[in-house]
């Protein structure tokens, strides 16, 4: 008998702080200044110094630290349980990386303090960069964009680069139908039009598709691979063929990485430009919604473009070489989102070359083994072995009027995140599942427990599953009303 | 669990990778570390690191004081490790902390929409250009020189690829504010924003109204950005300003050698739909009840893929919730005496110097300083960091040195700069 998830439990009712405020109230202590005081009328000018800030909070220090453990209980969290979201790799994150990146030499260090007193956190992006280039197996990297999105601009500004040093930019990004929607929005960005390829019947990239639509105007394909059915692409090394033959490269977004690390690598199957995500893979925490990380891995003939600066071992010490005609630019000030840089090292350091791919081997095998205790219960468009996720439709639910997203808000009554609703766009109704590697067979159970009941609550009782979420401190938000009529501000009444 | 999925070794999972894709050998990473060792391997990093250093630099990125309260909140699991807030009802502490950073960042900046942030200072300012070009439909872009150097980089970056042409405007020799004649000479007809930093890279406030009517005249918007938030606690708000954009580092957002930091986007009511990035909206629930959910998704990249306002998905939530907590426990008193305390420390230190510019200044100054690279050596012997030898941006600036003064600066440690520099 697999026990219940979940069961009620008091929550904490909490105003927004500017309801608490009263004049007077504060939450800090500031030392005393041992310099002259300053009147700052007279030092900026009457016209540049700003009345009270109006309507700003002023409240205690146990009132704010009240408002915001109320607030988080309101939260869903890894560390509550499982995410089963698809393309998004929701794995624990170790607490080592949150200690490591607090260290002051690390947490304090100033981006343009002397190179000669940088040299630990230029080791650490060192060693990293070193890491990340033997998973990948390509050949130069930069860990400079903020995130995955970041990622894929830089990679496609580098591919644009390199064409334009060729001749031409050329006109078009391909990609496939089933591509995240970055994909295609940061082909924009980057000044390219979008075409999009068609899958074949097995839901891979169409060979017979791509070798119509690549022709010289073509600056590269994206794909992600595994693709968004978490299946690998079996053509992916002819697919590149043809690109390459056109002269043009072949894009992969990180973001499924996790099924990769240490059993095969995109430099060896064809991929010229790749970014990863850092808080995905390499369990940086999400955070809410960041910060992340986006290197960007790159073959040889790409390198002269990467952005500036470069990091060089020079006589035993390591440099920020500038010196980069054919650079890009820059993409982000500085050197990258270091903090999350660190806690990847860490995560790397803590599994090793083996455990790195024991990860990939568990996450894999969780996702096989969901595929199989649900593909009774839930539509399985594409049947075949899957790498770290897999997909469902609601093509049976959708029968009795059920769709994805009512069953994915059902499921947060049994204590767990949905999975990641109506994506990829290619299967209708999509259900798309990633356990990851962190999560232990009884937390799968339970996960499969629940998927089950309510399979069985659609047959049974539909209105359940439709009305939900039925647990939860806020139940269905008026999304609707919010769009029509923004309120993204809090005013005085 | 593999007899579940009907296999008899774990490596017929992989069976569906081609061979010819796979690779042959372990990683050439070496096994996996305890988590004493792990600890010991960073520690010993970061002691090759500057530690126990008096610091003067600024440019940027400030070092302020960081409330322990700050990680007390940003450590709990319930933030630190969910998702971006999706799914509404389980997600509403995320939601509510976003909601009030969206609106005190308006408080203040005198905007009246801010987005849920940015990555940081640098990747807003091109962000704040392209939303200008869809406003006015312009495509020219004019950057004062006085906006941080590594901002206009990225700018630079971004615009290339887009066709936006982005010319630069001067500074004013005496007064290191913006050159009026200069930007006059080259607003056009095409601007579709002028872009400048208050205060600016010299530290110097500038004159946002002046700024405003001129690009005003000519159909342009004016773009606002700042690098050291401190400077809202005591300056004017730029209401003249038709998007603000920044960085929110000084806010308990520790150096970390250049990142994860938060940007902000803010800007006036009627642009609310050109905004990139995440915007959280007040609605209500099924029960009547107040809740927040993430708002006006069609102008974001999942949704409208490549005519989206921008390719931005994953931002800088927990960081941002820093500045949020940091926001609150200072308060309206707190955030005007924490800049007041900076403005008299960054006095008091220019008053031992010689300042280049006669304009205003915050926390941070352009001191002349003949052979700055030496005295920075001879700052180190006495464990100072001195300040930014201004040359390697501005060649024309040979010669000076841009040094920042915060209320964690010790008046003992300004006195010992100044004997150096006067030495």
């Amino acid at each position: 008998m697999i026990p219940s998830k979940v069961r009620r439990h008091l929550v904490q009712n909490e105003h927004l702080i500017f309801e608490q405020s009263s004049p007077g109230k504060k939450g800090y202590q500031l030392p005393a200044l041992d310099v002259p005081e300053v009147d700052s009328v007279a030092a900026l000018g009457a016209g540049n110094v700003r009345a009270a800030i109006e309507d700003f909070p002023e409240v205690s220090e146990v009132e704010v630290i009240r408002h915001f453990t109320r607030l988080s209980t309101w939260n869903y969290a890894i560390d509550l349980g499982m995410y089963p979201l698809g393309s998004c790799t929701m794995k624990y994150n170790p607490r080592i990386n949150e200690a490591v990146a607090r260290i002051e030499g690390l947490a304090w260090a100033h981006p343009y303090q002397p190179e000669s007193l940088s040299q630990g956190a230029m080791e650490v992006t060192e060693r990293l960069e070193q890491a990340l280039l033997e998973i990948t197996g390509l050949d130069a990297i930069t860990l400079q964009p903020a995130a995955g999105a970041h990622g894929e601009l830089t990679g496609i500004l580098l591919v644009r680069a390199f064409l334009e040093a060729q001749g031409s930019p050329r006109k078009r990004i391909l990609t496939p139908d089933s591509a995240h929607g970055t994909n295609p929005a940061t082909a924009g960005i980057a000044g390219y039009e979008v075409r999009n390829i068609r899958s074949n019947d097995q839901g891979m990239i169409d060979l017979e598709e791509l070798a119509r639509a690549v022709d010289s105007d073509v600056a590269a394909l994206m794909v992600t691979n595994p693709n968004t059915l978490g299946v690998f692409e079996e053509n992916i090394v002819k697919a590149a063929d043809i690109l390459h033959a056109k002269g043009a490269m072949v894009y992969m977004d990180g973001a499924n990485m996790n099924a990769l690390v240490g059993i095969a690598r995109p430099g060896d199957f064809g991929i010229d430009v790749m970014h990863l995500n850092l808080h995905k893979t390499f369990s940086t925490p999400h955070g809410g919604g960041g910060p992340g990380g986006g290197p960007v891995a790159v073959r040889k003939h790409l390198e002269p473009f990467l952005p500036v600066p470069r990091l060089r071992r020079l006589n035993d010490a390591l440099t920020w070489d500038y010196d980069r005609p054919q650079s890009i630019g820059k993409v982000k000030a500085f050197y990258g989102n270091f903090g999350v840089l660190v806690r990847a090292l860490a995560y790397i350091y803590a599994h090793g070359g083996p455990g790195l791919r024991n990860a990939t081997v568990d996450a894999v095998l969780n996702a096989n083994y969901l595929r199989h205790r649900l593909r009774p219960y839930f539509d399985l468009p594409y049947d075949r072995p899957n790498m770290h996720e897999v997909v469902f439709s609601d093509d049976r639910q959708a029968a009795k009027g059920v769709r994805t997203g009512d069953m994915a808000k059902r499921l947060i009554d049994y204590g767990f995140h949905p999975y990641t609703v109506s994506f990829p766009l290619i299967v209708h109704g999509a259900l798309m599942i990633e356990p990851t590697e962190t999560e232990s067979k009884r937390e799968l159970d339970q996960f499969v427990e629940a998927m089950i009941a309510i399979a069985s609550e659609v047959d049974d009782e539909p209105q359940t599953v439709l009305t939900a979420p039925h647990m939860t401190r806020t139940t269905k938000v008026d999304e609707v009303t919010a769009a029509r009529k923004p309120i993204v501000r809090w005013r005085p009444a | 669990m593999l007899a579940a999925c009907g296999l008899r070794s774990a490596n017929e999972l992989f069976d569906q990778v081609p061979a010819a894709a796979r690779i042959d050998h372990a990683l050439n990473i070496a096994p996996g570390l305890s988590e004493y060792e792990i600890a010991d391997t960073f520690r010993a990093l970061a002691a090759k690191n500057a530690v126990g250093y008096a610091s003067f630099l600024g440019a940027g990125v400030y070092s302020h004081y960081r409330p322990v309260v700050v990680d007390t909140i940003v450590s709990r699991g319930e933030f630190l490790t969910s998702y971006t807030p999706y799914q509404s009802e389980i997600s509403q502490g995320t939601l509510t902390t976003i909601f009030e950073f969206q609106t005190m960042i308006c408080q203040l900046t005198g905007m009246d929409v801010a987005n849920a942030s940015m990555y940081d200072g640098s990747t807003a300012v091109p962000e704040t250009a392209m939303m200008a070009v869809r406003v006015t439909k312009r495509h020219r872009i004019l950057v004062a020189r006085s906006v941080h150097p590594e901002y206009r980089d990225v700018l630079r970056t971004y615009a290339k690829n887009q066709g936006l042409p982005v010319d630069e405007f001067g500074y004013d020799d005496e007064s290191g504010k913006v050159d009026l004649g200069d930007l006059d000479a080259k607003l056009t007809r095409e601007t579709a924003c002028v872009i400048i930093q208050s205060p600016n890279f010299f530290g110097i406030v500038e004159d946002t109204n002046a700024i405003a009517e001129r690009a005003h005249a000519h159909g342009a918007l004016l773009v606002y950005t700042f690098a050291e938030a401190v400077s809202l606690g005591l300056l004017e708000p730029p209401r003249a300003a038709d998007i603000v954009a920044g960085e929110l580092q000084s806010y308990a957002i520790s150096p970390s050698y250049g990142g994860p930091f938060a940007g902000i986007m803010a800007a006036k009511e009627q642009f609310i739909r050109q905004l990139p990035g995440r915007l959280v909206g007040e609605t209500k629930d099924t029960n009547g009840n107040r809740a927040f959910c993430l708002t006006l998704a069609t102008r974001e990249q999942h949704i409208r893929r490549e005519k989206a306002t921008s390719n931005i998905c994953t931002n800088q939530a927990l960081i941002a919730l820093m500045a949020t907590v940091f926001m609150e426990l200072y308060g309206k008193q707190g955030l005007r005496e924490l800049a007041t305390q900076n403005l008299a420390k960054s006095r008091y230190l220019a008053s031992k110097l010689k300042p280049r510019f006669n304009g205003p200044s915050f926390n941070e100054f352009v001191a002349i300083a003949p052979g700055a690279d030496e005295i920075n050596r001879r700052l180190l012997e006495r464990k100072i960091i001195g300040g930014l030898p201004l040359a390697r941006f501005y060649p024309e600036l040979a010669g000076t040195m841009l040094l920042c003064a915060t209320e964690m600066t010790k008046r003992a440690d300004m006195d010992t700069l100044a004997e150096v520099f006067n030495s």
